[in-house]
């Protein structure tokens, strides 16, 4: 399961071809149409919107997250298939944004899943969404976005991490 | 020895014939989406798009799977599609042949769509279970209009073997006599339900159901459904162009008749497709009641229009 063992053609293969999911939980879901619409069309790189997280690539966490739909971005995330990326959209999974000191939202996602990308902005706009994924692609080439292989090797810290914040909130503080 | 030397050989030419079929398929998937992207204005993927999407798929490090019948139902449906190709000429030549083989093509592509079924609904997920519900609603519901037309053609032309129909149409293509103009456009309509395409995407729906019985495919297994899917784009093109548009034949005798046929082929397949998307673009999609009446309640009676005219031409 070594990411070098991989070929090159394997990598631009999964460069060129990004599958996401968009998992739209807060306020960041009306800036996806423009970007795969007419005016930015994100499918001229390859990427294309899936209805599933089996068929995704890439899982798009956008805004906040309340530790009840956190279950579900884990549910999302360990149903996909590897190799898989995630890229955390807006101030809210960084560091907690306008809700950082809400008894009922998580403030750092990097704790509880492995984040490939951050895209920070209150909201970023499409063009930081065609920017941030550019960065996914090339990180992708270079082998640098290895969070899936992370996420297996500290399984035991993330899922400490889970359970905590299922049982008393947050963890972070 | 000879046998056994030229039965390998066969295969080995079947092998490539099904190759090149499904090569043709992949092609026409990332045309597809690059000509329904510059309908919306937009650029679109490059057209070897569904390569790297089948590459990719095909590369996955892990590949969850639900049983033996969710990994063997896959290749149930390769297995039915390329059957199918083989069976139909493409360009005046077909590797395959048998007596009355216009039905047998019939059964043959209800195996794959079977196959699809049976796979989704190993899968488990209630999506997969409505979309396979709806897909095999849609089938009986195209099939129906279809199967007229090409009754209608059999009696034209007094045979039931689609070589034989290719052939008969040689010089004069079936859609240019009236009855026939009337039968293709019902074909048409069907064919847009067989290539799953809009204004019957119903059994797929994304925005509804979740992509339906491919929700719970990933990794190879989706790469083999998308390899499965590209050949039936070229197998239900080509069926309807050797029914209607002559099968692409247009010289005869030598390998450089061949060669042109089959390139007259390409181009008409690429025709068929390309109305098929442009009319997917331009709609909505049926809900299923409303697909089922649109085929039984319309197509159905144009058909049987066109099969009484056709009658009535043969017996005058």
């Amino acid at each position: 399961m070594k990411y070098e063992e991989w070929s090159k053609i394997s990598r631009i293969a999964s460069k060129k071809s990004l599958w996401i999911l968009h998992f739209c939980t807060g306020c960041g879901a009306i800036e996806m149409p423009p970007v795969m619409t007419s005016r930015f069309d994100m499918e001229r790189f390859g990427m294309a919107p899936m209805a599933t997280p089996r068929q995704a690539d890439v899982l798009l966490i956008t805004g906040y997250l309340t530790v009840k739909t956190l279950k579900r971005v884990i549910q999302v995330y360990e149903q996909m298939q590897d190799p898989k990326y995630v890229v955390a959209f807006g101030s809210c999974p960084i560091n907690g944004g306008m809700y950082w000191d809400s008894y009922n939202t998580i403030n750092q996602l990097d704790k509880y899943l492995p984040v490939d990308l951050y895209l920070a902005g209150c909201m970023p706009r499409p063009e930081g969404i065609i920017n941030a994924m550019m960065e996914l692609m090339e990180m992708i080439e270079k082998g640098e976005a290895r969070g899936w292989e992370k996420y297996r090797k500290n399984y035991e810290k993330y899922k400490k991490n889970q359970e905590m914040a299922f049982k008393f909130g947050k963890v972070e503080e | 020895m000879v046998t056994v030397v030229s039965g390998l050989i066969n295969v080995l030419i079947i092998a490539i014939y099904a190759t090149v079929a499904m090569m043709i398929g992949i092609l026409f998937m990332g045309i597809g989406r690059k000509i329904v992207a510059r309908v919306h204005n937009r650029v679109g993927p490059p057209i070897y798009q569904g390569f790297i999407d089948i590459a990719k798929l095909i590369l996955k490090k892990t590949n969850i799977t639900h049983g033996w019948i969710y990994d063997l139902a896959l290749l149930f449906s390769i297995t039915g599609i390329v059957l199918t190709i083989l069976f139909l000429p493409i360009g005046g030549v077909k590797l395959l042949s048998t007596e009355g083989d216009a039905f047998l093509v019939l059964y043959l592509l209800a195996i794959p769509a079977l196959g699809f079924a049976l796979g989704a609904g190993a899968s488990g997920n209630p999506n997969s279970a409505i979309g396979v519900m709806r897909a095999l609603v849609m089938m009986l519901s195209y099939e129906l209009p279809f199967v007229i037309s090409m009754v209608a053609l059999m009696i034209y032309y007094d045979t039931t073997s689609i070589a034989e129909i290719v052939a008969s149409q040689y010089g004069k293509w079936a859609i240019l006599i009236p009855p026939f103009a009337i039968s293709a456009a019902v074909a048409d309509m069907a064919l847009q339900g067989m290539l799953m395409e809009a204004p019957f995407d119903i059994p797929i729906a994304p925005h509804e159901i979740a992509s339906g019985p491919m929700a719970e495919f990933g990794g190879k297994h989706l790469g083999s459904l998308m390899i499965y899917k590209a050949g039936t784009i070229v197998a239900y093109t080509t069926l309807f162009v050797d029914l209607f548009l002559g099968g692409g034949v247009v010289m005869k005798g030598g390998i450089v008749a061949d060669v042109v046929n089959f390139i007259v082929w390409f181009i008409l397949i690429f025709l068929v497709f390309t109305l098929s998307l442009l009319i997917n673009t331009s709609f909505p999609r049926f809900r299923i009641e409303q697909a089922f009446k649109f085929y039984w309640k319309y197509e159905a009676v144009l058909a049987i229009i066109a099969l009484v005219w056709v009658y009535w031409m043969v017996i005058s």
